[in-house]
């Protein structure tokens, strides 16, 4: 039997409605339809009022959501894409970033973030948000990329006190299948080396790190051993791992699907330059999507995102140095 | 009227045989009340900006049959030019702007448009509409948006398509008053409720609000209780509408309503319907013909810029 991404998300959800009364789920089309990637089915039925169809009024959602948590409950709020999630930036940052820092009163909250492009789905159901999120203090951001992951982040980040970004990659819905639920127990906050190497290191998170082990598996025919590290979440970002693999390699290639001005990549370059310059043997590189909107035809889509053969490219670049 | 269903029900089979990518959205059962608008709009006068299920709307408006399939079928030659996709589409100069996805937003879009034409001394007698479902009311984009409108007493008409259902989610779950149109007393605007079903109901109602936002009387609201007759998209079966709904007189066809009403009147028989739906056929086999025939973007030439003035990335 192998287990989806989406059916991780699904038993997540399942296991933390029922072992925990808190909590509840607030999303629109998320009852009787189970949401639109199905990602809620079937817990009307068993749930009842703690699965509520919400009006389509994202700002109002975080919001409730908000007052929800400072009264005790554990609320999960599905977007249902992230690039709407846009609409409640201010609830995001500014009421559930602020809370705990002002009041001393955290709000555990999740918001659900279907993120990340497939092909034809455009600049508005495309998009990557943890970048802007991790910017903002107060939110943590989790960026799963397996299975496993997808099930026990989730897990952690419902029951931790503190609101989460939970980014999940649309892509990986259907698409990343696995034999067991149950991973390698790595706590949310640390990095996981995804494969070993010793010429290079690949630091990603989320669809990238596939993309990147495929780029990996080609250079292999020819001899390189590109390490890939998997951040698993963007805020905490786990510099040590990522220090102690560039460590071996010598080379850094800090990749990701977001727009390429800042955000994950860019942070990643800055700290290990500053914390472990005598680490480097070349400058480090980064790759991103493109500057412009998210194109709808699927062939400016992949020229637009990073590819296995523009991560290869890249890669020789940084071998090259 | 028949154009846009005859072309819709092209764009599915196109998206369902796999030669349209991402999605397609569909205005079946909502052509009376999006045509209406579009018919009571002045073509290089007026604006529009067009929702979801808004292709009847495009059609009588004028919009160019190639924009619509040259946008679903991803040819470079389409005013989108294969970066956006679907109903993404428009003209912004010619008074069309191009919708983004997130709902409501375009309220106050189109009410800047006005602004300019008032402060460029433009504005006497001209109107600026957009429609909306009734799950987008729920928005504060919508409520900013059309309290704004009112507060600049601007000739704006907001149509909404109230078809019971946003994506799955009824009616009940999105507001709470019996009829959207008591919100047009809140923002103090005008009003009107049409039967979305009826073809000349709602082409009288709608022509009463355009006449009053066009003679200066503010932001009307136009109401329509309907039934969308497709999924929310071509990929949704919209299994959650009840089959008492669909029997009922919302549920009913206002294409078929439509025709009836035309040839009761005497401004066309039935031969003349028929032959319209011939020529429709044909002129959406050749706008399709020529988008399919037309080259996807190259990526290569791209300039992946996304500002106007070179250098400001
Ligand atoms: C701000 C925002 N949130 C969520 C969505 C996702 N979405 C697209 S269409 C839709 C339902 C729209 O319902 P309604 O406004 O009633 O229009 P209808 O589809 O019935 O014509 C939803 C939730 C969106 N496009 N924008």
């Amino acid at each position: 039997m192998s287990v989806t991404y989406i059916d991780a998300i699904h038993q997540a959800q399942l296991e933390l409605l029922r072992e925990d009364k808190t909590v509840f789920l607030y999303g629109q089309d998320i009852g009787d339809f189970g949401g639109a990637f199905k990602a809620t089915k079937g817990f009307k039925e068993e749930f009842g009022p703690r699965v509520l169809d919400a009006p389509i009024s994202e700002d109002a959602m975080i919001g409730m959501a908000v007052g929800a948590a400072i009264n005790g409950m554990r609320p999960i709020v599905e977007m249902q894409f992230a690039d709407f999630s846009s609409v409640a930036f201010n609830q995001l940052v500014n009421q559930a970033g602020t809370h705990y820092y002002r009041t001393g009163i955290p709000i555990p909250i999740t918001v659900r973030m279907p993120c990340g492009g497939t092909p034809g789905s455009g600049p508005f159901h495309s998009q990557m948000v943890e970048s802007i999120y991790a910017h903002y203090p107060g939110l943590v951001v989790v960026t799963p990329a397996t299975v496993s992951d997808a099930y026990q982040l989730l897990k952690e980040s419902v029951q931790l006190d503190d609101p989460v970004i939970f980014c999940e990659h649309k892509f990986l819905y259907r698409w990343l299948k696995s034999a067991s639920i149950k991973g390698d127990g790595l706590p949310l906050g640390k990095a996981r080396l995804t494969r070993a190497g010793k010429h290079a290191t690949v630091v990603t998170y989320s669809a990238m790190v596939h993309e990147a082990v495929r780029a990996a598996d080609r250079l292999a025919e020819e001899g390189w051993e590109i390490e890939v590290v998997d951040l698993r979440s963007v805020k905490p970002l786990d510099i040590d791992t990522v220090l102690a693999s560039v460590a071996r390699t010598g080379r850094l290639l800090a990749l990701g699907e977001g727009f390429p001005w800042g955000g994950v990549t860019a942070e990643v370059v800055s700290r290990v330059v500053a914390e472990g310059f005598h680490l480097l043997d070349a400058p480090p590189l980064r790759l991103n999507a493109k500057d412009t909107p998210i194109p709808y035809h699927p062939d400016l889509w992949a020229a637009h995102r990073p590819t296995p053969e523009s991560i290869v490219e890249k890669l020789r670049e940084l071998l090259n140095l | 009227m028949l154009t846009a269903r005859t072309l819709e029900n092209k764009l599915s089979s196109l998206y369902k045989g796999g030669k349209i990518v991402g999605g397609v959205y569909l205005g079946t059962g909502q052509e009376a009340l999006s045509a209406s608008l579009g018919a009571s709009l002045i073509k290089g006068r007026d604006c529009f900006s067009p929702l979801i299920r808004d292709q009847a709307g495009r059609t009588a408006f004028g919009e160019d049959m190639l924009d619509a399939t040259r946008t679903h079928l991803g040819s470079a030659r389409g005013p989108m030019r294969g970066r956006d996709g679907n109903i993404h589409r428009g003209r912004p100069h010619q008074g069309m702007p191009a919708m983004i996805s997130h709902l409501g937003t375009a309220v106050s879009v189109i009410s800047g448009m006005l602004i300019a034409k008032r402060m460029k001394g433009e504005l006497d007698g001209i109107v600026g509409a957009t429609s909306i479902g009734d799950g987008a009311t729920s928005t504060g984009s919508f409520h900013e948006g059309l309290n704004m409108a009112a507060v600049e007493n601007l000739p704006l008409v907001v149509v909404i398509a109230d078809n019971q259902f946003a994506y799955s989610t009824p009616r009940n779950r999105q507001f709470a008053c019996e009829s959207l149109l008591e919100r047009a007393v809140g923002y103090g605007v005008g009003g009107v409720e049409v039967d979305g079903t009826d073809l000349k109901a709602t082409l009288a109602g709608m022509q009463q609000a355009v006449t009053s936002a066009r003679q200066g009387f503010g932001p009307q609201l136009v109401v329509a209780r309907l039934l969308r007759l497709c999924g929310h998209g071509e990929h949704d079966d919209a299994s959650y509408v009840p089959q008492e709904l669909r029997d009922s007189l919302m549920g009913r066809d206002c294409l078929e309503v439509g025709a009836s009403q035309i040839i009761e009147d005497g401004l066309a028989t039935a031969e003349d319907i028929e032959i319209w739906r011939k020529e429709a056929v044909e002129e959406v086999q050749e706008a399709v013909a020529t988008a399919q025939r037309e080259r996807g973007p190259d990526p290569y030439e791209e300039d992946w810029r996304a500002t106007s003035v070179e250098g400001m990335q």
